[in-house]
């Protein structure tokens, strides 16, 4: 893909990236690039970095070393403006959904419609009550976040984090703690998104149902050796890899033989 | 291009669409165009996104309205970029349209919009928002008065809970924490020493001031000691000690345990098969019944201390003479008064503090909303039951 004259500008570029809390080395001398339009997926075991990864590609962490480049600017040493309007381009589910918890569901989305938008109050409403139907909260518009399940909360939260159609979307596990026909909605949902606004989208996730669903391409995190052990399109990576780690991610759910039966988990790879 | 080419003639073809009305701002413009017999044509450039839908909307819907054609035509051949708020663009323009019963067409041969109004029908959501339930005043009313009594039910029942913690924790000392204690004791007791005994000493400086300003005429110089170690002891070091213990610990009670309640700390304790009042609310409040009638101490203390520095600078009377005078005035009926006064604010401040942490429910406003009325009620609880201090005390005496 590098290299090829054809293929277009990547919107993010991470180069020998490296990121610390402390003395504690997460993820050590990295480098990928997500193209435009494409649906590029995180994997990798539980505390591997992935959230780590996510917080520092929108800019909430800055790296220790390295430069992140996305949508063509270097959110790594930006100053203040241009760092805003990378802001203004992109949309975040946050792990643990992030929802304001004194609003609303229906005013943690208007949030950022109305702070981006002069609309009149009927027609913020009314895209309130278009995004909640997207993800199947229909009705839900009065509900304060504490009175929502672990599932709902999520899906609130991708709701307002799809409020301004971003250019770029970053998801923290979208669909954990969702059941497998809600998950496939979810899956859906992101690939209207991806088709037909162009939205890059960049997911967290375990499922390997909505990674075969939806992904395009994958890297694989590792906690051992902090970097990525695998990259490709996510049927390469079932079917190639040699590395063992990454086999077992991906075969570790019951296959069609019953006695091989090995209880899947989120964080069991 | 070529110079004998005749140039075309503009002035003979009338302009049939000339445009009644075009603007452009940022990254979107229209132009709004007759087409006979009353009916419209709206052309939409470039992009319809959520930048530039209040624009779109803003000019275009009473300049439709204004002009209620019978017919709309909304052209879209040179548009870029579409999305839902597009599509909220378009339902306004047809809202518009069905209130001066007009038609409404779309001339998209691009096909841009099709993928997001196949998906997106923003019709069913037009219905203007259902007003939360309760929004009557008698409702309000009503809802309050029911708060009210199961706020009261609580306090009472919480009372009751502690209580029967209290006699489990006599009874079974090991359920006890008292590590827990010892960490409280230290938060609200030797981290609260130096705020309590600098606001002694300064009160207990300007009581003597002020007194002395009265006494001096008298040439009754001498009974400002009196004066301030009596109402130092009895009265100002209690009250002003537990003052500062509810804004600084029953304040962090609140919040703390609050914050447990809302991510359900508090109801993992309970299923580990923990008393959450036994393991949360009885350590704090053993801690406070220790420590507030040491920091009374103290600031009794430190008030003589402050009426002594004003004595001996401006009154003329030697550091003996200020003691002596202040210790023959506190009996230890004073004394031991005062601590229990004490205790008993400290088992209201504590008390409180847990309590309003317990009934914390919601977000993080509400952690903030048992804070503040941590500290409100137990000032007020404080006071109130000093009152009654006063009231037994004269009948006492
Ligand atoms: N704020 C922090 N301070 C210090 N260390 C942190 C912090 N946040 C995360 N870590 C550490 O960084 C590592 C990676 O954490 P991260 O949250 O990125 O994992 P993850 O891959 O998202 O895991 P999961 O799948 O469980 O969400 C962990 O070892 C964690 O202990
Ligand atoms: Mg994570």
């Amino acid at each position: 893909m590098v290299g090829n004259p054809m293929a277009p500008e990547p919107i993010i570029r991470v180069t020998n990236f490296t990121a610390r809390y402390g003395e504690n080395i997460i993820l050590k001398d990295i480098s990928f690039e997500v193209s435009p339009g494409e649906v590029f997926i995180i994997l990798g075991g539980s505390g591997c970095g992935k959230s780590t990864l996510l917080r520092h590609l929108i800019g909430l962490n800055r790296p220790f070393a390295g430069t992140i480049r996305v949508d063509g600017i270097d959110i790594s040493s930006c100053g203040d403006n241009a760092f805003q309007d990378f802001l203004k381009n992109i949309g975040v589910l946050f792990q643990s959904s992030a929802l304001i918890g004194a609003m609303t569901l229906g005013e943690n989305i208007a949030l950022p419609i109305l702070e981006y938008t002069s609309l009149p109050q009927n027609a913020v409403d009314k895209m309130v009550r278009l995004k909640l139907h997207m993800v199947d909260l229909d009705g839900y518009e009065n509900r304060l976040p504490s009175e929502l399940s672990g599932g709902m909360k999520k899906r609130a939260g991708l709701a307002r984090a799809i409020a301004l159609n971003p250019k770029i979307l970053f998801l923290d596990e979208p669909s954990a703690g969702l059941d497998p026909i809600t998950s496939a909605e979810i899956d859906e949902l992101v690939l209207h998104i991806n088709r037909n606004m162009n939205t890059t989208i960049v997911i967290v996730t375990h499922d390997l149902d909505s990674i075969f669903r939806i992904g395009q391409r994958a890297i694989m995190l590792d906690k051992e050796t902090r970097g990525i052990i695998a990259e490709g399109r996510p049927t390469d990576l079932k079917t190639n890899s040699s590395h063992p780690m990454v086999r077992k991610f991906f075969n570790s759910r019951p296959t069609a033989e019953p006695e091989s039966f090995i209880p899947s988990s989120d964080h069991d790879i | 291009m070529s110079e004998n080419h005749a140039p075309p003639d503009l002035t003979l073809k009338p302009l049939p669409n000339a445009a009644l009305k075009s603007e452009k701002q940022g990254d979107v413009s229209f132009e709004i165009t007759e087409a006979g017999n009353g009916d419209l044509r709206v052309a939409i450039n470039d992009r319809m996104d959520h930048k530039t839908s209040a624009f779109l909307i803003k000019s275009l819907c009473p300049e439709i309205r204004r002009r209620s054609p019978k017919n709309l035509t909304l052209v879209l051949d040179h548009l870029t970029y579409f999305d839902d708020y597009g599509a909220l663009v378009i339902n306004e323009l047809q809202q518009v349209l069905n209130q001066n019963k007009g038609a409404f067409k779309i001339d998209d041969p691009l096909r841009m919009t099709d993928n997001i109004l196949s998906f997106v029908d923003l019709k069913d959501f037009e219905r203007t928002g259902s007003s939360k339930p309760g929004d009557h005043w008698v409702e309000h009313i009503g809802q309050g008065a029911l708060d009210y009594l199961k706020a009261i039910r609580t306090m009472v029942s919480f009372v009751g809970s502690v209580f029967l913690s209290f006699m489990h924790a006599a009874i079974h000392s090991k359920s006890l924490r008292f590590g827990d204690i010892l960490v409280e004791m230290e938060k609200t007791g030797v981290n609260a020493l130096p705020i309590v005994s600098l606001i002694s000493f300064l009160l207990g400086l300007v009581m003597a001031f002020m007194s002395s300003l009265q006494l001096k005429q008298f040439g009754a110089n001498i009974y400002v000691a009196s004066l301030v170690a009596l109402a130092m002891v009895s009265e100002l070091g209690p009250i002003m000690t537990a003052i500062v213990v509810a804004g600084r610990s029953g304040s962090a009670f609140a919040a703390e345990i609050g914050t447990m309640k809302i991510y359900e700390e508090v109801d993992a304790l309970s299923t580990m098969g923990f008393d959450p009042v036994l393991f949360l609310a009885v350590p704090r409040m053993i801690a406070s019944m220790v420590v507030v009638p040491l920091l009374t101490i103290f600031s009794g203390v430190f008030g003589i201390l402050g009426g002594l520095s004003v004595g001996v600078s401006m009154l003329d009377l030697t550091a003996s003479s200020y003691l002596s005078q202040s210790l023959d005035i506190l009996s230890l009926f004073e004394i031991s008064w005062s601590l229990t006064k004490s205790i008993v604010f400290a088992a209201i401040i504590s008390w409180v503090g847990c309590l309003r942490g317990f009934q914390a429910k919601g977000g993080a406003d509400a952690v903030g909303n048992a804070a503040t009325s941590a500290v409100v009620t137990s000032i007020f609880l404080i006071i109130l039951s000093d009152s009654f201090f006063a009231i037994l005390r004269s009948y006492l005496w």
